[in-house]
């Protein structure tokens, strides 16, 4: 089943000029469509400027089609009436760990999502008690928010959307801003969210967290380049410089050898090898 | 030029409730043109290093010496010394502020009492060295680049002031794929070019072992390991004790010799793997 | 240092205080600083003070925490301390060129710091012991009846909950924002005010842009997080009314009665 349809979406910016009248700007999604399977996996990347954070802020509404549509469950975001409906069941966590937590303190910022629905005050608390455990946070729900690290914070952000009980969860370049500990365990996390059901959307601009998904759209100035498994674009070099994307660690010592397109993970490479001393 | 770091202690909030001892007894060197990447995840004291190193921050015990020259004892003008050494923090495009691109790096050679001709040629150089044009974007906005260029214009102007050290709090952090592969060919030109000594802090080990001569690691305010970069990433377990890596080739190429023992490798980048490989591989050209 | 600073915080605690329903607690203070001005003599001000410590022993905050906010503003306290020491005029104690102590001098500077210090931490204890949505639910549920003639009651509780949020963050962002104007070679302590203030500029400009980020970052934030408004909104933890506020209310009306007889007891001196 579809969870999210994008349909035909084009997203263009206006700017008012000097003299008050309405500029068109430039596109930053230029006509694309794809849907996304209930309960996958589906990561996009693609440089800065591609459009992906656009396109992210489109699926939940927070910003509408200039033309298409995006039909969430079966609810258009056009559609002003469904719009909490539709934010309830698409959490968002973005980028930057600080700028988006409400509260001072940790588990008051948790129930932010589910008050903002009118959910009975019991049933907040054993969201907020669930979803920080979820995340791993439970004992630090009576912290300072601003006495975390980095790591810590957005994994409060992702208790914050879990607490909503969406059904899928949009990760806005969720690692971008973290060391290498924090960065793993968010995907960590992530990973784990996926395999209880919800439906991820991962956008990154890290190939080995994209290649986590089970299936990689490729952006590039507001059009989707490609939209295959993880397996078939590490085998298209073309389309990954094409992107201006990085290789896997994995894939830039297959290309440095000269061994076959189809070795994909280290296990192959060895295979290969063995074969080749033979 | 020399750097020269003695015993250092720092403590945050001395004698109150949150008192964190962030540096314990660190002491090492850097000589003239060197590279030095120092790794360690947050809270290890990274930060508060770089910032003794140009006076931002006083030891409670301890010294630090550029050029032979103490710049703890409270002899010497920090002006003098932040002009030698240069500090661009995290994210250093949050610090910019004026109007043009250029004025904005000038304003590092101005505070420092240079002529306008000086500063002129300087902010031409510095924007070269980080590869942005000044007659293309002289006269922009700072604030109408893109990351990666604000991100570079914020370096030259820490370039401007000529120092004769340069430190840079993980220069690539937030960005993407090609601004990063900018930023290290950035470093790599500014290091052939003024050949100062530069010290970078960052968490892509890659990054970490393709530049340094050396690297420090660093644990719970103390210096847990100090080498060339083939000394330190042959620590793989002690590395991963302290929540860091080493470079994926290093991992790979971990997995293909413990499955064939015949090839022998410590490579750290995917060139030397795939030299060490093909020593005793011969690998077919391919048909495509 | 700016982490050091605990002024607003809150610190975790289960105790009776703490429990306490934040309108209570913002009653308590509020009558707790105009009653510190109804004292009048010392004996007053040592009756506050004790309360003060019951209510600090109650609430299990550490001392050395509480003592902690107050260094912060040690300059204001020592500088209405040494203005009052120098201003009054009265029976001369100590003469030295143009400087004058006199004895009602000392007794008023006195006064007057031991009622900044009871002021100051007397207002802390809320913040310590009321987690501060609380403190901000306490006031929006205060200010309700005030709705009827247009004050917006949860934006305004609600701009508090940010404020407080962001007040750490603003602060950090501010600290790294000096030292890479100063890695710069900026200078901020010479010149004159013209120049100096000329000096802030580059603090100021990125620490705008800062904010300005933030709250677009955070107004994005909210709305996923199904923000939108006041309206059919519910709280985890609805505050209401219980026995211990019965009993602080009566305590309130008991430590009122005491403060305002200990205006007429006599004082020692004169």
């Amino acid at each position: 089943m579809q969870f999210i349809e994008v349909k035909d979406l084009t997203v263009e910016f206006t700017r008012i000029a000097e003299d008050g009248t309405e500029v068109k700007g430039k596109r930053a999604i230029d006509g694309i469509s794809f849907s996304v399977e209930k309960g996958s996996f589906v990561s996009v990347i693609g440089m800065n400027g591609s459009g992906k954070s656009t396109l992210a802020k489109c699926l939940n509404g927070l910003l509408l089609p200039s033309s298409g549509d995006v039909i969430v469950d079966g609810m258009n975001t056009k559609d002003e009436s469904k719009l909490w409906d539709i934010r309830s069941r698409v959490g968002m966590v973005f980028q930057n760990p600080d700028n988006q937590i409400v509260s001072s303190i940790v588990e008051d910022d948790v129930a932010f999502g589910p008050e903002n629905l009118g959910v009975p005050p019991a049933e907040i608390r054993k969201r907020v008690d669930s979803a920080l455990k979820q995340v791993g946070m439970y004992e630090h729900r009576l912290k300072g928010a601003h006495m975390l690290s980095g790591g810590q914070k957005q994994r409060i952000a992702i208790a914050g959307a879990v607490a909503m009980r969406p059904e899928c969860i949009v990760f806005d370049e969720p690692t971008a801003m973290l060391d290498p500990r924090g960065r793993a365990s968010v995907m960590d996390i992530i990973r784990e969210l996926n395999s209880e059901g919800i439906t991820t959307i991962l956008i990154t601009h890290f190939m080995s967290e994209a290649a986590q998904a089970d299936r990689i759209i490729v952006m590039n100035a507001g059009h989707v380049l490609s939209d295959s498994t993880p397996r078939e674009l590490f085998a298209d070099m073309d389309m990954i410089n094409r992107a201006g994307l990085e290789l896997p660690p994995v894939v830039e010592l297959r290309e440095k050898l000269g061994l076959p397109d189809s070795i994909m993970t280290v296990d192959d490479m060895i295979a290969e090898l063995r074969k080749l001393c033979r | 030029m020399s750097i020269e770091v003695k015993d250092l202690r720092y403590v945050y909030s001395p004698g109150l409730p949150g008192e964190t001892v962030a540096l314990d007894g660190v002491s090492f060197e850097v000589h003239d043109g060197e590279t030095i990447g120092i790794i360690g995840h947050t809270g290890s004291g990274k930060s508060t290093l770089l910032q003794h190193l140009n006076g931002l921050l006083k030891p409670a015990s301890g010294d630090v010496y550029v050029d032979g020259q103490c710049i703890t004892d409270g002899s010497v003008k920090l002006v003098e010394i932040r002009r030698k050494v240069g500090l661009v923090f995290q994210y250093p495009e949050y610090q910019l502020f004026e109007e043009t691109v250029a004025k904005d790096v000038a304003f590092g050679p101005r505070n420092t009492g240079l002529s306008e001709e000086k500063i002129e040629t300087r902010v031409k150089a510095s924007l070269a060295l980080v590869g942005l044009n000044y007659d293309e974007i002289g006269d922009s906005s700072p604030f109408e680049l893109s990351g990666g260029q604000k991100r570079r214009v914020a370096i030259a102007g820490v370039i401007a002031m000529e120092p004769s050290v340069l430190i840079l709090d993980e220069p690539t952090a937030g960005l993407d794929p090609s601004a990063h592969r900018e930023i290290l060919s950035m470093i790599e030109l500014i290091r052939e070019k003024m050949g100062i000594i530069i010290i970078f802090v960052s968490h892509n080990m890659a990054d970490v072992a393709a530049l340094s001569d050396r690297i420090i690691v660093m644990d719970g305010g103390k210096i847990a390991m100090e080498g060339t970069p083939q000394e330190v990433f042959s620590h793989e377990k002690e590395l991963s004790a302290m929540g860091l890596g080493v470079p994926p080739v290093r991992e790979i190429m971990t997995k293909i010799t413990a499955a064939l023992p015949e090839i022998e490798s410590n490579a750290l980048t995917a060139d030397e793997a795939a030299t060490d490989i093909k020593k005793v591989i011969n690998i077919p050209k391919r048909d495509n | 240092m700016i982490r050091d600073i605990t002024l607003g915080q809150y610190y975790p605690g289960e105790s009776p205080i703490h429990r306490l329903d934040a309108r209570t607690k913002i009653i308590a203070t509020i009558l707790y600083i105009i009653e510190l001005f109804v004292v009048n003599n010392f004996w007053g001000f040592l009756i506050a003070a004790a309360a003060l410590f019951a209510v600090i022993a109650v609430s299990r905050v550490p001392v050395k925490f509480i003592f902690r906010g107050l260094t912060a503003v040690f300059i204001i306290i020592a500088f209405t301390f040494i203005i009052n020491l120098f201003m009054v005029d009265g029976r001369v104690l100590w003469h030295w060129r143009f400087l004058t102590i006199t004895y009602e001098g000392v007794s008023r500077a006195f006064f007057m710091a031991v009622r900044l210090v009871l002021l100051i931490i007397g207002s802390s204890m809320m913040t310590l012991t009321t987690k501060p949505i609380e403190l901000t639910d306490g006031l929006e549920k205060l200010f309700k009846p005030f709705s009827l003639i247009g004050l917006p009651s949860h934006e305004i509780a609600l701009m508090m909950t940010i404020a407080l949020r962001f007040i750490p963050t603003l602060m950090e962002e501010t600290d790294k924002i000096i030292k890479a104007q100063e890695a710069r070679g900026a200078d901020f302590e010479s010149g004159n005010l013209f120049q100096r203030a000329k000096s802030l500029i580059p603090i100021l400009i990125p620490l705008f842009i800062s904010s300005f980020r933030i709250a677009q970052d955070l107004a994005l934030a909210m709305e996923a997080r199904c923000y939108h408004g006041g309206s059919g909104r519910t709280r985890m933890n609805e505050i209401h009314f219980a026995k211990g506020d019965a009993v602080a209310a009566v305590l309130m009306v008991l430590f009122l009665a005491v403060i305002i007889a200990s205006r007429y007891i006599p004082v020692l001196y004169k």
